[in-house]
């Protein structure tokens, strides 16, 4: 869209008051702002609906059952990302709604995975006229960056997601849910089924909130499903079998592996020294990592650590990979939430391990709610694009501006954690991480308490008992502005990206609902 | 002293950040002999470009034998490394020939004569049966180090996980150079996937008298300084042993007691060089712990 009335925000970026078509705005106004003005709210739930007793909600096939739903031109349509870059599932709906001739939809999923790119052709056809999203990437990623929707993209975070949903903001009509092993009367889980993918905790959010709920299966169980029901019958209209939901491989990958490059293990070394100055790590201390490189080897350095002091930890947190649960088979953790699961380890875990628990994303990180599990964390380890000596970061937009990532539970978490810890090298391809300003900020730096690179760490300096303990620990502590020097002596300056400021194409909404910032369309060099 | 290889800028713009005491840029092994130059115009443009901060920078050049030897001191010198390491020496002739080169090119630089130090790899039988003329050779030469991969290849025999190969060479080399006053440093440990050998074979060197081991890896890097790095009840006692010392000299005693034990001459001399180790890795003495 054509920038409109711009507002400035509590960080400074300018943000427009109202999106045509999609609602209006409040500017960001501090991490804590709106949980402060402790108000009660209306939720949307899904509606109760009458429903003649029967042993059987099996539609005929897909066309079938979105006839049966209602669903119409305009609409809003939701699916889950817990298939990652296995899902089948959007794809074979997309078409099919294509061919069944319907335009204008919203599309809501929880996130887009790296094989979405099909999506970009929906937008050119316009049977999606409308995204709200975690992740944006590769072709969709260009498509959007390049104006060719003209509707801005709402980028939200998981928890910011779940509230959105709750509230009302993401109005579903039908959710479209991969359900990898489920019954006649719509009980699903995705810890068992030829297509497991553990955890559905977005999956579970959009089942409640729903006006309509399709469940799709290719593994269709005798009644009921078991040992667990992740999202039970009494919120489900149909269930479709289709015959494949996607490519089981890449639905429950490999166990990650610890990086091996000699970088981030150094960038992971000294964000574990970091963890250990702070003194969190104590018996019922909570704990966060993502599966990328450097995070993961950080929760490598914390369970030798835990091993070795004899420590328990309270829970472990978040998209859980194998390595998490391994820790909680250890006796490490008493407890795993996971909202999402990273790996196949971790499938099995769930079925074997009481205390792996699921949980929905409202549960995990809706600020806005009695408690989210994030508000309980004691460590956070994130990753980063870019970050700027106001400790922003950006996990968004890639060097030449284009959105290539995924919000995820990235503010989230930096926003509840007591300890947010954000590790990168301190240059990737030549490339610096820490610039002047960062392009897209995803999570403002006043929820950032250190930027940990191979060459130093960044203590933001609103945290001075952080740089107190890390001192005293003898870390290697720079000046943010200082490491950016000393990098920009290897690297060079980059030119900053070219956008096109009166086209906006995108904006960040912060989890409380707020925008953060905008992203504008990319000008071609 | 990690190695590594002179042709890849990807891994030397990163050698400061892994925690080294110094690296050895690698001309020699680990450099393909299509990539010999750019290998060398590479290093000699870090060594000016690049701050490795503390970290000492040494260059591993090709030997006397390669056609590369004299274009290796040639580039290499004026960038002013801390010293070249000179692979398979086997006599004093070898230090004085590249002496001579080094004092020549130094000169036409406009550089003060000396500023780059040697460091002679031993790395053949030979080479170690003439260990201390090698190291006293020429004032350039600063350590002694052991080429143990060569060495049991001369020596017809496989290098084994335990060392007993290597324990005589090991032993002569750290004689040698204790006897010239030069450090002394032990050859690598090949297995990246077992840092429980390379443990093992650290603690070994580091009680035979080794001042240094090379690492191939940036992950052997903690597991030698862990070596090295002083018990710390060891340090705490060598602490009270020196203070004790310095105690009993001010008031004109000879004979001390520490912890109930006599303590003389050689146990203080062993005890300060044990706490300035300490004080390298950052230890303080007055910390009960």
């Amino acid at each position: 869209m054509r920038r409109a009335k711009m507002v400035r925000n509590a960080i400074g970026r300018f943000v427009p008051a109202e999106i045509p078509g999609i609602g209006s705005f409040e500017p960001y106004a501090g991490a804590m702002a709106k949980i402060a003005e402790r108000r009660e709210r209306p939720r949307i739930c899904a509606p109760l609906k009458a429903t003649p007793p029967s042993r059987n909600k099996v539609a005929p096939d897909l066309k079938e059952a979105v006839r049966r739903s209602g669903l119409e031109n305009g609409m809003t349509i939701s699916f889950h990302h817990h298939f990652r870059n296995g899902d089948a599932l959007m794809a074979l709906v997309l078409a099919t709604l294509d061919e069944m001739g319907f335009r204008d939809l919203t599309l809501a999923p929880s996130s887009l995975p790296d094989t979405a790119d099909f999506v970009a052709d929906y937008i050119r056809r316009g049977v999606v006229t409308r995204l709200h999203t975690s992740g944006l990437r590769g072709e969709v990623g260009r498509a959007v960056s390049a104006g060719e929707l003209e509707i801005p993209v709402v980028i939200r975070t998981h928890g910011g997601r779940a509230r959105a949903v709750e509230e009302g903001s993401i109005a579903i009509d039908v959710a479209f849910m991969g359900a990898p092993a489920c019954d006649a009367l719509g009980n699903f889980t995705g810890c068992i089924g030829k297509s497991a993918c553990g955890a559905l905790g977005y999956a579970q959010v959009d089942a409640r909130h729903a006006r309509h709920v399709i469940a799709l299966t290719d593994d269709l169980m005798d009644y009921p499903v078991r040992p667990r029901i992740s999202v039970p019958q009494y919120l489900v209209d149909q269930v479709v079998v289709v015959d494949s939901l996607g490519d089981p491989t890449k639905i429950a990958t490999g166990a990650a592996r610890i990086t091996r490059n000699p970088v981030d293990l150094c960038v992971a070394k000294n964000a574990f020294d970091l963890v250990a100055a702070s003194g969190l790590l104590a018996p019922g201390c909570s704990f966060q990592v993502g599966a990328g490189g450097a995070s993961l080897a950080v929760a490598a350095f914390v369970r030798e650590h835990l091993r070795e002091k004899g420590i328990r930890g309270s829970f472990g947190l978040g998209g859980i990979s194998g390595f998490m649960s391994g820790m909680l088979e250890e006796g490490l953790f008493n407890a795993m939430f996971d909202v999402q699961s990273f790996d196949s380890a971790v499938t099995g875990s769930m079925v074997r391990n009481p205390n792996h628990i699921e949980i929905d994303a409202s549960w995990y990180a809706n600020p806005l709610n009695k408690g989210c599990l994030v508000h309980n964390l004691d460590v956070v380890i994130l990753a980063a694009l870019e970050v700027d000596p106001e400790f922003h970061v950006n996990v968004m937009t890639g060097n030449d501006g284009v959105l290539r990532g995924a919000s995820g539970g990235h503010a989230d978490t930096a926003a509840g954690a007591e300890l947010a810890i954000v590790v990168a090298p301190s240059f990737r391809g030549g490339v610096p991480t820490i610039k002047d300003s960062v392009k897209t900020v995803i999570t403002p730096g006043e929820t950032v308490d250190a930027i940990v690179t191979e060459r130093g760490i960044c203590i933001n300096p609103a945290r001075a008992d952080l740089l107190e303990a890390a001192l005293k620990a003898n870390l290697p502590v720079k000046d943010i502005a200082d490491l950016q020097k000393e990098v920009e002596r290897l690297t060079g300056v980059p030119r900053p990206v070219e956008y096109d400021e009166d086209h906006i194409v995108a904006v960040v909404e912060y989890r409380d609902g707020t925008l953060l910032d905008t992203v504008c369309r990319t000008l071609r060099r | 002293m990690l190695y590594m290889p002179g042709n890849s800028p990807g891994m030397l713009q990163h050698a400061p950040v892994f925690g080294a005491d110094s690296v050895l840029l690698d001309l020699e092994d680990a450099v393909a002999v299509a990539e010999k130059d750019a290998a060398r115009r590479l290093v000699a443009h870090f060594l000016r470009v690049l701050d490795f901060g503390r970290v000492e920078v040494t260059v591993r050049i090709n030997g006397a034998d390669t056609p590369y030897f004299e274009t290796d001191l040639e580039e290499i010198i004026p960038a002013r490394p801390s010293a070249v390491r000179l692979p398979k020496c086997q006599s004093p002739g070898d230090v004085l020939r590249a002496d001579a080169l080094m004092t020549a090119i130094e000169e036409r630089h406009g550089m003060e004569a000396g500023t780059v130090g040697i460091h002679a790899m031993l790395e053949t039988a030979r080479g170690l049966e003439h260990a201390f003329e090698i190291a006293t050779a020429s004032p350039r030469v600063k350590a002694l180090t052991l080429g143990g991969q060569d060495l049991t290849a001369d020596l017809g025999v496989q290098k084994t996980r335990e060392g007993w190969e290597l324990f005589y060479a090991r032993g002569r080399v750290v004689m040698a150079a204790r006897a010239a006053g030069i450090a002394a440093f032990d050859t690598v440990w090949t297995d990246v996937d077992d840092p429980e050998g390379l443990a093992a074979e650290a603690k070994q060197i580091v009680e035979m008298g080794f001042t240094g081991k090379a690492a191939i890896h940036p992950s052997q890097i903690p597991v030698i300084h862990e070596a090295f790095r002083p018990d710390p009840r060891e340090f705490r006692r060598a602490w009270r042993i020196v203070t004790a010392a310095e105690e009993a000299e001010r008031q004109g005693k000879g004979v001390l007691l520490v912890d109930g034990r006599m303590v003389d001459g050689p146990i203080v001399v062993r005890a300060q060089r044990l706490l300035d180790l300490g004080v390298l890795y950052g230890m303080k003495g007055d910390e009960t712990a």
